[in-house]
């Protein structure tokens, strides 16, 4: 028998510090941050010396210099006498809007697609399950070089344009005609906001009765006859107050109504086709995700197939859809910085490469362009996640 | 009174039910409307695909030295074959190539032998694919010992280079992926606030402003003397973007793994390196293979970013090969070429996830 058992003295109830998990935990972590100060203190003071020595000073004032290029398409007045400030706001806000439309267009597409994945039709659904496969397992980059260097740009010169009625398409964009809005408009945007209230409140009083009685309002129809009636007929009372200001060709090009630069419709496509593709799989999913015994009890309890689809299936396969949805609107935010491989000039493509290359204020710029994307991101995950909790099943 | 034993034989069902017509009553004509569609799709198929497909197959030139081969009015894939070499090799030496080749052909066949199941000591081979195999590849690409010609990363491009940039990236941001997981779920509260601002940090950014972090402010964050050279850069960004993306791929499988398996592993007194080693990590990798390979899918068509740091992957190399005034006007060629590479290897890997995740759900109660 080992001798050293009975040797009497009690194990001590304090434990060595170091086998005290509490106390090893926060050594551990006064360790880790000291760490990471001492990386940053180490790479910072390696950015002053590296900055000092090629003669770059730090800080923000360039942003009030003049930035002396031109931007090809700007939402807000700019030309080379504005700051490099402004050059951010512009790229921002080109940012915004390509996201914008190929949100709108990505979100289209692939909810057709994904319908039509689970079509009964059988070419349907083949057609959708090949735009799918094939789309989505193509890098982006190569889909919007594609769509710019071997469709738009071999078009035609603007004498030889396609023309589709009073658009016209040639290898300097698609030129639309522009509406010019005259003095009697106004009306006709209060009807509009006349029947957007009054359709915010025919909802509501059908969720009301429907809730008192179990009657229901064919809502979907007045309302769609609201938003487009109103402002229709106040249009015509007003007297048409809108012309058409349409594209016409003048010497080499053409002046007057709306341009789309190719820059932005290649994108444009590319971003909402590829974009489309993990939608459409998402819609899918989401309507597969609905146990069939839910429609089958539609069924029997006799609603037709368009209530069933709308009153059942659709309410409970968005709570599905939605938070992998934002996910990849994030997703298309973020890749329509692919931009700068052709040239439309978004936030990258403008302030983190033209900007950059002037003024050389490198860490300035690439954490305020950073700091735009992480912005975004954490809005739409917060909208996300108070939808999230909006939806959530209420389990009892 | 008559008794008709004899079974009558079963009448056929009707016609419009079975053989081609009844298909094409259910699958294609059931409603007016499907109808409808069924033509105008099958019409823009039709009016599509078949010039299509004249186009690449039979209006096409396939073999020959120069543009001036391309007499068909089809395709003019002989601008892909005059160059292929280029397109996988970059500007390797043309005497080394058998280098890349040794190495992609013990490549496909290590992976083989992980995909097939019958494999002995698929565990070892894995094990050596992530950990040996990469110090053995840099060796062969790199050169410069074992007397091997040095090979300087700038010669490197091509499909070889989309390969190495996708492998290496996994490989490296792996360990760092589960470190990260781990740190998110510690119960060490600055590690894990640090862990989450940092995955949080790289998965909010687009690649492209990691790819130029790395180009531009890597040089000025490191001592002078230290020189990156430009594929390391490109690697070390997307190493830090990747592994961001690969925690939380880990992440999902640690949730997955039951509460159970954390007591039993604390109730037997092991380690917090031990339970994770031995007991959680094991269970959770097995269950992650699908989403690593989702991920790897996603970086295999990010590498193509790299195009606008200056380096050479296949898009890059195949874009500039546009450029060249004897090859002017067959970007259409040359794009689809680097589409359907890209598309190979992209559908058959998601192909094989899809097959592995049929695979674990059978067998699993939990789902």
């Amino acid at each position: 028998m080992p001798s050293d058992v009975n040797k009497g003295v009690a194990p001590s109830s304090k434990p060595k510090f170091w086998n005290d998990p509490d106390k090893r935990a926060l050594l551990f972590q006064i360790l880790m941050i000291l760490t990471v100060l001492g990386f940053f203190a180490y790479i910072i003071s390696n950015a002053l010396h590296n900055l000092e020595t090629r003669g770059i000073t730090t800080g923000f004032d360039f942003l009030s210099q003049s930035a002396g290029f031109e931007i090809l398409l700007h939402l807000i007045p700019f030309d080379a006498t504005f700051s490099f400030g402004r050059t951010f706001v512009v790229g921002l806000l080109n940012t915004l809007l390509v996201s914008f439309l190929g949100v709108i267009l990505a979100t289209m597409l692939g909810f057709i697609m994904g319908i039509a994945r689970l079509s009964d039709n059988w070419l349907i659904r083949k057609v959708a399950t090949a735009y799918i496969e094939i789309f989505r397992n193509i890098p982006l980059l190569l889909q919007i070089l594609f769509w710019y260097v071997a469709v738009l740009q071999p078009l035609p010169m603007p004498r030889q344009s396609i023309e589709f009625g009073a658009a016209f398409l040639n290898n300097r964009g698609l030129y639309l005609p522009a509406p010019v809005f005259e003095s009697g408009f106004s009306v006709v945007l209060i009807a509009l906001a006349a029947a957007i209230a009054a359709t915010v409140m025919l909802v509501r009083w059908n969720r009301k009765r429907q809730d008192a009685t179990g009657q229901r309002f064919p809502v979907v129809w007045t309302s769609i006859g609201l938003l487009f009636g109103l402002p229709l007929l106040a249009y015509l009372l007003a007297g048409s107050p809108v012309s058409w200001d349409y594209p016409a060709l003048t010497g080499f090009n053409f002046k007057g109504g709306a341009t789309v630069i190719p820059e932005l419709m290649a994108l444009l496509i590319a971003l909402s086709v590829y974009t489309g593709t993990f939608i459409a799989e998402i819609v899918r999913s989401g309507i597969l995700a609905v146990s069939s015994g839910q429609s089958e009890a539609a069924q029997a309890l006799g609603l037709s197939k368009n209530r069933t689809l709308s009153l059942i299936i659709v309410p409970q396969a968005m709570r599905v859809i939605i938070p992998p949805l934002t996910s990849q609107y994030l997703n298309l935010i973020k890749n329509s910085s692919l931009a700068t491989a052709i040239g439309y000039p978004d936030l990258v493509s403008v302030f983190m490469g033209t900007t950059l290359n002037q003024t050389g204020q490198a860490i300035e710029i690439i954490f305020m362009t950073m700091a735009v994307y992480l912005t975004i991101n954490l809005i739409v995950s917060m909208l996300m996640n108070i939808y999230n909790k909006r939806m959530a099943l209420v389990e009892r | 009174m008559i008794i008709n034993d004899t079974k009558l034989p079963d009448l056929p069902p009707p016609a419009s039910t079975s053989g081609v017509i009844g298909w094409l009553r259910i699958n294609l004509f059931s409603t007016p409307f499907y109808s409808v569609l069924t033509l105008v799709v099958g019409y823009l198929l039709w009016s599509t695909l078949i010039p299509a497909f004249q186009w690449i197959f039979i209006d096409s030139d396939w073999v020959g030295d120069s543009r001036d081969a391309c007499t068909s009015g089809g395709a003019c894939w002989v601008f892909i074959t005059v160059r292929l070499d280029q397109f996988i090799y970059g500007f390797y030496p043309e005497s080394e190539y058998w280098r890349i080749n040794i190495l992609f052909g013990m490549l496909a066949l290590l992976i083989a032998a992980l995909i097939y199941e019958g494999t002995p000591k698929r565990g070892l081979i894995a094990a050596f694919t992530l950990v040996i195999f990469p110090i053995i590849a840099f060796y062969l690409l790199y050169g410069g010992s074992f007397g091997l010609m040095l090979v300087e990363t700038h010669k490197w491009g091509g499909l070889s280079l989309t390969l190495v940039l996708a492998l290496v990236g996994i490989v490296a941001s792996l360990p760092f992926g589960v470190l990260l997981a781990l740190g998110r779920r510690s119960q060490m509260s600055v590690v894990r606030s640090f862990c989450t601002v940092f995955i949080e940090m790289w998965r909010g950014v687009p690649l492209i402003t990691i790819l130029f972090m790395a180009s531009v402010m890597l040089p000025l964050f490191t001592p002078e003397e230290i020189d990156f050279d430009k594929l390391l850069r490109a690697l070390i960004g997307i190493t830090l973007f990747q592994s961001a993306y690969m925690a939380e791929v880990i992440r999902g499988g640690l949730q997955a793994i039951p509460k159970g398996q954390f007591e039993a592993a604390d109730a037997l007194g092991l380690s917090y390196w031990k339970k994770m080693g031995l007991i959680v990590l094991p269970q959770a990798l097995k269950i992650m293979i699908p989403g690593i390979v989702n991920t790897f899918i996603a970086l295999f068509k990010d590498t193509s970013l790299v195009l606008i740091i200056g380096l050479f992957d296949l898009l890059a190399i195949v874009q500039a090969a546009l450029s060249d005034p004897k090859w002017l006007g067959y970007s259409i060629e040359g794009y689809a070429f680097v589409a359907f590479v890209f598309w190979v290897f992209c559908f058959s890997m998601s192909r094989y996830s899809q097959y592995l995740e049929l695979k674990l759900h059978t067998g699993h109660g939990a789902r």
